[in-house]
């Protein structure tokens, strides 16, 4: 039977919903009974939320002041420690996930599965491979524990309503001085997070400057939206990096996602391509982004979007 | 101080990489083969922190295939020091590239190891953390801003809420992400100088690395298709639609 250990992602006392979605891919896998681990300065109330998460048997604590940040260095040792009760250790495909889970990884002497988009039994996953142009079925070798990180968007958030029991985890492990976290500047305000929203509005090249890229924030506000871009945005510097939306940037799966000005490259169409309604505005009608949009409007984004707020 | 810094040999990203039919694998033979683009922009960091007076000497490592010495002499045409080709006939996985990565960093000793974040082919994302963990150092990684001050270095990273920014130990492994920086254009008389350069060649077998390569590969498939959908004629038949969904 599967054991599965699923590492909590949290931020100032809120878990993540990546959380709840690593839970759904493992009960997937038929049998397994589900764990969560908390690493925090303060776990109590992120393992209260955790414990809510219907499907988990036991949510383990690690209270240490060092457990403030996630610190991969800090945090994969002391997963390591309480590993062996474990035959999966699963974390978000963050980038807290993907910066902590080779580490584990190594640690333990085992490959790493990244990113996998299902789970087709206990040792066997898919994952998207030359910025999902190709999916791979990936076979991991029966007698190893299985580390991977989990491609949040490829699942639906675990419901609530659960009742798992809480326990601190006994942990006697030397951590490391030599990372020190030093700050965090978060962007984004007061919208919706991109990674969660259930409406995203983004921005492409053809905004043409930050200035004009104010006409996205403007939209995204009056629907409520989070607000992504595309590579080419973000790097001709209208938008800030943490707003990239694709491959290389965030992998989302928002029910609405309103494209604007994006052509609609490969790596971009990566990270939509779970997403529940996609629409497009774009003046050029072959754009590749018309190929994946279930609504799509051939116009000029800046008389075409004055023009849907004033109707809304 | 040294740094080491990896450069993968991969497809090149301009190449639309198709699925064989028979769904063994991708169909990758004669396409153009480049240094893994973020690879690229961990080695022009390597040069800029050695021109700054930081470091000493950039060594750039490739595992792979004799054809990766390719990538090796491109490297050194940017104004790597020196190459290390450690030759292999078959694929290796990520933790099999960070222990033959820790058995080079027990041999040079850098103070830092520069990797890309993640390689273009398997977007794995996993070698530098690996390595990190092996060495039993610091990493940083998605870097967006280093700087280096003695034996400390403080390093901005991109992360999903932000930036976060790191303060960590030498010797320690970074991994860089697309925005750090532009890496140079090649000069005709850069690739003539960098002929004399030493390049150096270890079989992977000759390291006693204990394979880490435990994943097998099954299958290979296209990414599923979404369905096309419509093109509305205007801005009001658009809101109608979103409305008909329920999701306005």
């Amino acid at each position: 039977m599967s054991k599965i250990l699923i590492i909590a992602e949290h931020l100032n006392g809120q878990l993540n919903q990546s959380t709840a979605k690593c839970v759904s891919c493992a009960s997937k896998i038929a049998g397994a009974s589900i764990d969560i681990v908390v690493l925090a300065a303060d776990p109590a109330p992120i393992a209260a939320q955790a414990a809510a998460i219907a499907g988990v048997s036991r949510v383990r604590t690690i209270a240490n002041a060092a457990n403030a940040n996630a610190i991969a260095a800090i945090y994969a040792p002391q997963v390591v420690a309480i590993a062996s009760d474990y035959t999966h250790v699963f974390g978000a495909s963050t980038t807290v996930g993907k910066d902590l889970m080779p580490r584990i990884a190594a640690l333990l002497g085992v490959s790493q599965l990244s990113d996998i988009m299902a789970a087709d039994d206990a040792h066997t996953f898919k994952r998207p491979i030359y910025a999902g142009n190709a999916i791979v079925t990936v076979k991991a070798p029966a007698g190893q524990i299985v580390v991977a990180t989990v491609r949040a968007a490829s699942f639906a958030a675990a419901g609530g309503g659960g009742n798992a029991t809480i326990e601190a985890a006994a942990v006697a492990v030397a951590l490391p001085t030599h990372t020190r976290y030093v700050n965090l500047q978060q962007g984004g305000g007061d919208r919706p997070d991109l990674q969660t929203a259930r409406i995203v509005v983004s921005g492409g090249r053809a905004l043409g400057s930050a200035d004009a890229f104010k006409l996205i924030y403007d939209f995204a506000d009056k629907l409520k939206a989070g607000v992504g871009a595309s590579r080419a945005a973000v790097d001709s510097g209208y938008a800030p990096n943490d707003m990239q939306v694709g491959q290389t940037g965030k992998i989302i799966a928002p029910e609405l996602y309103v494209a604007v000005g994006i052509s609609g490259a490969i790596q971009h169409l990566t990270g939509i391509k779970d997403a529940g309604t996609i629409v497009a505005i774009n003046k050029d009608a072959e754009a590749p982004i018309f190929e994946v949009a279930d609504i799509g409007l051939v116009a000029d984004l800046f008389k075409a979007v004055p023009e849907i707020m004033a109707a809304l | 101080m040294k740094i080491l810094v990896g450069l993968k040999r991969v497809v090149d990203y301009t190449v639309r990489v198709q699925v064989k039919p028979d769904g063994s694998g991708v169909a990758i033979d004669g396409v153009k083969m480049s240094i893994n683009p973020f690879d690229e922009i961990a080695l022009e960091e390597a040069l800029r922190l050695r021109e700054a007076g930081k470091a000493t000497e950039v060594i750039v490592v490739s595992i792979g295939q004799q054809t990766s010495m390719q990538q090796i002499d491109t490297g050194l045409a940017m104004g790597a020091n020196r190459g290390i080709l450690v030759k292999t006939d078959k694929p290796i996985q990520p933790l099999t590239a960070a222990r033959v990565l820790a058995k080079l960093v027990e041999k040079e000793q850098p103070g830092l190891v520069i990797l890309g974040k993640q390689a273009i082919d398997d977007d794995n994302s996993q070698t530098a953390q690996m390595l990190a963990a092996l060495i039993d150092r610091p990493q940083a990684t998605f870097a967006s801003k280093v700087e280096v001050d003695g034996n400390v270095a403080r390093v901005t990273r991109e992360v999903d809420v932000g930036l976060e920014t790191l303060e960590v130990d030498l010797p320690a492994v970074i991994s860089v992400d697309l925005r750090l920086n532009t890496p140079r254009f090649i000069k005709l008389p850069d690739i003539m100088k960098a002929k004399a350069k030493p390049r150096e060649t270890l079989e992977l077998a000759s390291l006693g690395v204990e394979s880490g390569d435990h994943l097998a590969a099954t299958h290979y498939a296209p990414p599923a298709k979404r369905q096309k959908g419509v093109v509305v004629k205007d801005v009001p038949e658009l809101i109608g639609a979103l409305k008909a969904k329920g999701l306005l």
